[in-house]
């Protein structure tokens, strides 16, 4: 079975392939097709395989296994948290890709398969860095899923945000992607290895961390978190996440982001956590400073945008904190909530935007204050708005609320309460858009001065303003939350998820993942806490408008690629200094 | 942000980064050194499969999957760019005067372009032999064809590059890359597996199996790639038009 | 002198950073990610040399009478190479569009998204 993983890499990509080779003859609806069917094929396969996955296996590109434990070639790692992401990759692109079905904004002349095409690179892009075991392989999957990430991004080159945001985004994550060459380059020198567990294996046959263990660990994570959207790495998200099209934003902020806090936990568990590697002190300090840091930008961030994508960009940058403190604090039963959380957040969060891709398809802006009371007739969208929006506040039983409940509980003490409030603001900022678009609720708000990004103006995906909803566009965004819900109701999906992610990065350990009264409470005090909040903004605009204080924090995303790149050297900064201590002490 | 502050952030972060490589590169191995094992495993596995150039073994066989990803990444920054740089609403397409070259620049382009060509077509036939490949060639097949632009006109280099047609050939390359490494998971070994074909002698044309296939597709594709990539740039500078804003 | 060859990755790497983040022209910025790029090129060919050695290329030597330097760092280097050229090929398309859009390439004059 295991032979098979190197297609969840090819099949997508030969059907991208044919798409633009026959592209020019095909009619749109027909390029449409085969790439939700192309899409489909390969979810189906990654779960299969995802069935098969226990006990992990491992597939040698090529055929070639090791000889006395030595090999040349790439080995790709078929466990549950790697396919699990490739699912997740799999079937939000196949969500996405029928979201966008006949009705995204027409392809260039002849070119009908362009769009689907790149989705489908997208989505190998994202399963290939998903299940690869090997650093340099992990590299070139990095940059393929962020060159699509570009194009796509950049895709409304009509659009002076979209071509500015996209650019950004290249950029500062181009950068990061050459700092992780750099470390590998680093790691190659040091063990002459390529794939990561032998690259682990090397570092501890050689001894102790040293100057150039840290080098290299700062170096490959500072690309991994640029992708994650850390704190101080994260500027470019909010931009590129304001202008992609509305399905790519889906895939941009359910999976992708997503995926470099994989790859962090992949890399770290793999190459750095042995004797040789980076103490675990160390990487916990990192991780769990950085992730409260990130947590706490994303959400007051979130709660001050009026532009609702940027807006919901800001709540994934709050989520990534709570993901990066989880798989910081190095536990098994944190590991397993975060599976969990990432599942149910990127289901949450895909609904979210869809909604939203609506407002923006059927009123011609996505802007807060300028769709107040505007969309009082699209009931159906508004109930699954404010369902998203409870499903983000870790309402149970959503699966994110579980995973987060669960990763409360292994983090403890203050950092639980900052999950509580972390994500009671964004959800409280989604719930008070709700109330002021859907029903129309309190008066007008107040303009926060010239320093915003606001959200009008801004041109439909679609061929033209919709006169009506289509159906797919609806039912994407239902199925999704039904996603969401379904994994946190289902029994024993838990239990299964943790055990998937124990096999492969703590031995096995059996830790309970189910509902407990304290992570119930967690979970209706945060919900409770987010209504509240959206109830008083909405009555009292003014009590919670931003403060003077917050001006500097909006100065900093100043939309300059400089100031992105100069943060980016900060932050590389602050991950050594941040690791310097356990290094020195050994 | 003001650019002082700027320059302060990247003096302290450049400072740190700067600190922490050169303590890493003060603890590497000497430059030079003789402990590259992963690269003498390399060139062990490239001689047994009669593949004279290690560098050909390494890209089309070893890693031939990091090299699949690769490609793609050429696939889709075309993809990209042909989205990217679209005619749009507001812009139409104007012909390209015919225009006037000096005649040293029209002799010289015109004899040079059958030599490039080839050189191009060589350096990819002969990949698994000598330094170069598909990449290399494809290159410089795909430049050489310019040169009629340089030494004719626009409308010349037009004539000789329907665009349509590279477009599908470069697609068709990818795709033949695929089905030669599916063949392998067909064949019951390996996707990407090297064991379908006889290795052949050592140092001739046919040598090294599935390399000389993977490398011609790679060749194809990226002589493919740059034509397109080229021709999308060359239609904003020469004929894309921004409609008059009057 | 056995680390020179590293330094001056790590040197390129930072002027590279410093470009960026100084540029006040993208297309230049681009070009600035390019060199930052080539930081890679010369830090894992530096790793894969070895002492008199020569091209790991046999169609003119015999095997095993010369030492040979890495090819698995060449192969590597040829992946970044095409990987570097194709990102620059995209942003310097975004930068057109973005030329047309905003009627400049500084990034300074840029301000639409903020906040």
């Amino acid at each position: 079975m295991h032979h098979l993983l190197p297609l969840l890499v090819a099949v997508p990509l030969l059907g991208a392939g044919l798409l633009v080779a026959v592209g020019r003859a095909l009619p749109r609806v027909a390029a449409d097709t085969v790439g939700c069917a192309v899409s489909a094929g390969t979810a189906a396969l990654v779960i299969v395989l995802l069935l098969n996955s226990s006990p992990p296996r491992t597939e040698w590109v090529g055929g070639w296994t090791p000889v006395d434990g030595r090999s040349v070639g790439i080995v790709l790692v078929g466990d549950g948290p790697g396919l699990g992401m490739a699912a997740l990759a799999s079937l939000l692109t196949l969500a996405a890709l029928t979201y966008s079905w006949r009705y995204f904004e027409e392809p260039p002349r002849r070119h009908a398969g362009s769009y689907p095409a790149l989705m489908l690179v997208f989505q190998a892009g994202m399963c290939g860095f998903a299940i690869t075991g090997d650093l340099f392989n992990a590299f070139v999957f990095f940059e393929l899923m962020s060159v699509v990430a570009y194009a796509l991004t950049g895709y409304r080159v009509e659009e002076a945000k979209a071509v500015q945001g996209a650019l950004t985004f290249g950029v500062v994550n181009s950068l990061g992607a050459y700092a992780m060459l750099m470390g590998i380059a680093l790691l190659y020198a040091r063990t002459g290895e390529l794939t990561m567990s032998l690259i682990g294996r090397g570092l501890d046959a050689h001894g102790g961390p040293d100057a150039l263990v840290l080098a290299s660990f700062v170096l490959v994570l500072t690309g991994l978190l640029v992708k994650a959207a850390a704190v101080p790495f994260h500027f470019w998200l909010p931009d590129a996440h304001a202008v992609a099209p509305t399905p790519v934003c889906m895939l941009l902020s359910g999976v992708m982001v997503e995926l470099g806090v994989y790859g962090a936990w992949r890399v770290y568990g793999t190459v750095f956590s042995g004797p040789g590697g980076v103490p675990a002190a160390d990487l916990e300090r990192m991780l769990v400073v950085l992730g409260a840091l990130t947590a706490a930008v994303g959400a007051v961030m979130c709660w001050y945008q009026r532009h609702i994508k940027r807006l919901l960009a800001y709540s994934t940058v709050a989520h990534i904190g709570l993901f990066l403190i989880g798989i910081g604090v190095l536990t098994p039963q944190a590991d397993d909530g975060i599976a969990l959380y990432i599942l149910g957040h990127a289901g949450v969060k895909a609904a979210l935007f869809a909604c939203t891709g609506i407002l923006l398809d059927r009123y011609g802006s996505v802007d807060e204050h300028v769709l107040h009371g505007r969309a009082r007739r699209q009931r159906a969208v508004a109930v699954m708005f404010v369902v998203g929006g409870l499903g983000l506040a870790g309402l149970p039983p959503f699966a994110g609320a579980l995973g987060k409940s669960v990763a409360e509980e292994a983090a403890g003490g203050p950092l639980a309460v900052l999950y509580v409030i972390a994500s009671a603001m964004t959800a409280g900022a989604v719930l008070r858009v709700a109330a002021r678009v859907f029903l129309g609720l309190g008066p007008p708000p107040p303009d926060a001065g010239e320093y915003e990004t606001t959200g009008s103006g801004e041109e439909p995906e679609t061929r033209g303003r919709l006169g009506f909803v289509p159906d797919t566009m609806t039912a994407v965004p239902a199925l999704l939350l039904a996603g969401a819900l379904a994994a946190g109701v289902a029994p024993g999906f838990g239990e299964t998820v943790a055990r998937a992610v124990n096999e492969a990065g703590s031995g096995g350990a059996v830790v309970p993942v189910h509902w407990t009264p304290y992570g119930i409470l967690l979970g209706l005090v945060s919900t409770a806490v987010a209504v509240g909040l959206a109830a008083l903004a909405v009555t009292r605009p003014r009590l919670l408008a931003a403060p003077d204080w917050a001006l500097p924090l909006r100065r900093l995303q100043s939309g300059h690629v400089g100031d992105y790149v100069a943060w980016l050297l900060v932050g590389a900064t602050l991950l050594g200094a941040l690791a310097l201590p356990g290094v020195l002490g050994t | 942000m003001n650019r002082r502050f700027r320059l302060w952030l990247v003096a302290v972060g450049s400072a740190g980064l700067a600190a922490l490589l050169v303590a890493a590169c003060l603890e590497l191995p000497d430059f030079g050194g003789a402990w590259h094992p992963y690269g003498d495993r390399a060139v062990r596995a490239s001689l047994d499969r009669h593949t004279a150039n290690t560098v050909a073994s390494v890209n089309f066989d070893q890693r031939a999957f990091d090299t699949l990803g690769e490609m793609t990444i050429l696939f889709a920054a075309v993809l990209g760019c042909v989205v990217l740089l679209r005619q749009t609403r507001d812009e139409h397409r104007a012909r390209p005067e015919p225009a006037d070259v000096e005649p040293p620049v029209r002799r010289y382009a015109l004899i040079v372009l059958p030599v490039a060509l080839l050189t191009g077509l060589y350096v990819i036939a002969h990949g698994q032999l000598s330094p170069g490949g598909g990449f290399q060639g494809g290159v410089v097949a795909a430049t050489a064809l310019h040169l009629l632009y340089l030494g004719a006109d626009y409308r010349a280099l037009e004539r000789i590059r329907p665009v349509g047609l590279y477009e599908v050939g470069d697609a068709a390359a990818a795709c033949a890359y695929l089905v030669l490494g599916l063949a392998g998971v067909l064949a019951g070994t390996a996707f990407l597996a090297n064991t379908l074909l006889p290795y052949g002698t050592f140092n001739t044309l046919s040598s090294g199996g599935t390399v000389p296939l993977l490398n011609a597709a790679i060749g194809m594709e990226v002589a493919c790639a740059v034509v397109v990539l080229l021709a999308r740039f060359l239609d904003q500078a020469v004929e894309i038009e921004e409609e008059s804003r009057a | 002198m056995s680390v020179l060859p590293y330094l001056v990755a790590a040197w390129v790497f930072l002027a590279g950073c410093y470009g960026l983040a100084a540029s006040r022209n993208l297309i230049h910025a681009v070009g600035c990610l390019s060199v930052c790029q080539a930081a890679t090129y010369v830090l894992l060919l530096a790793v894969g040399y070895r002492d008199d050695a020569t091209a790991p290329v046999y169609s003119d030597i015999e095997p095993g009478s010369r030492p040979v330097v890495d090819p698995v760092v060449q192969a590597l280097a040829l992946t970044d190479v095409v990987v570097g050229a194709t990102v620059t090929a995209l942003l310097l398309a975004l930068v057109v569009q973005i030329s047309k859009r905003h009627g400049t390439v500084d990034p300074d004059e840029l301000s639409e998204l903020r906040g």
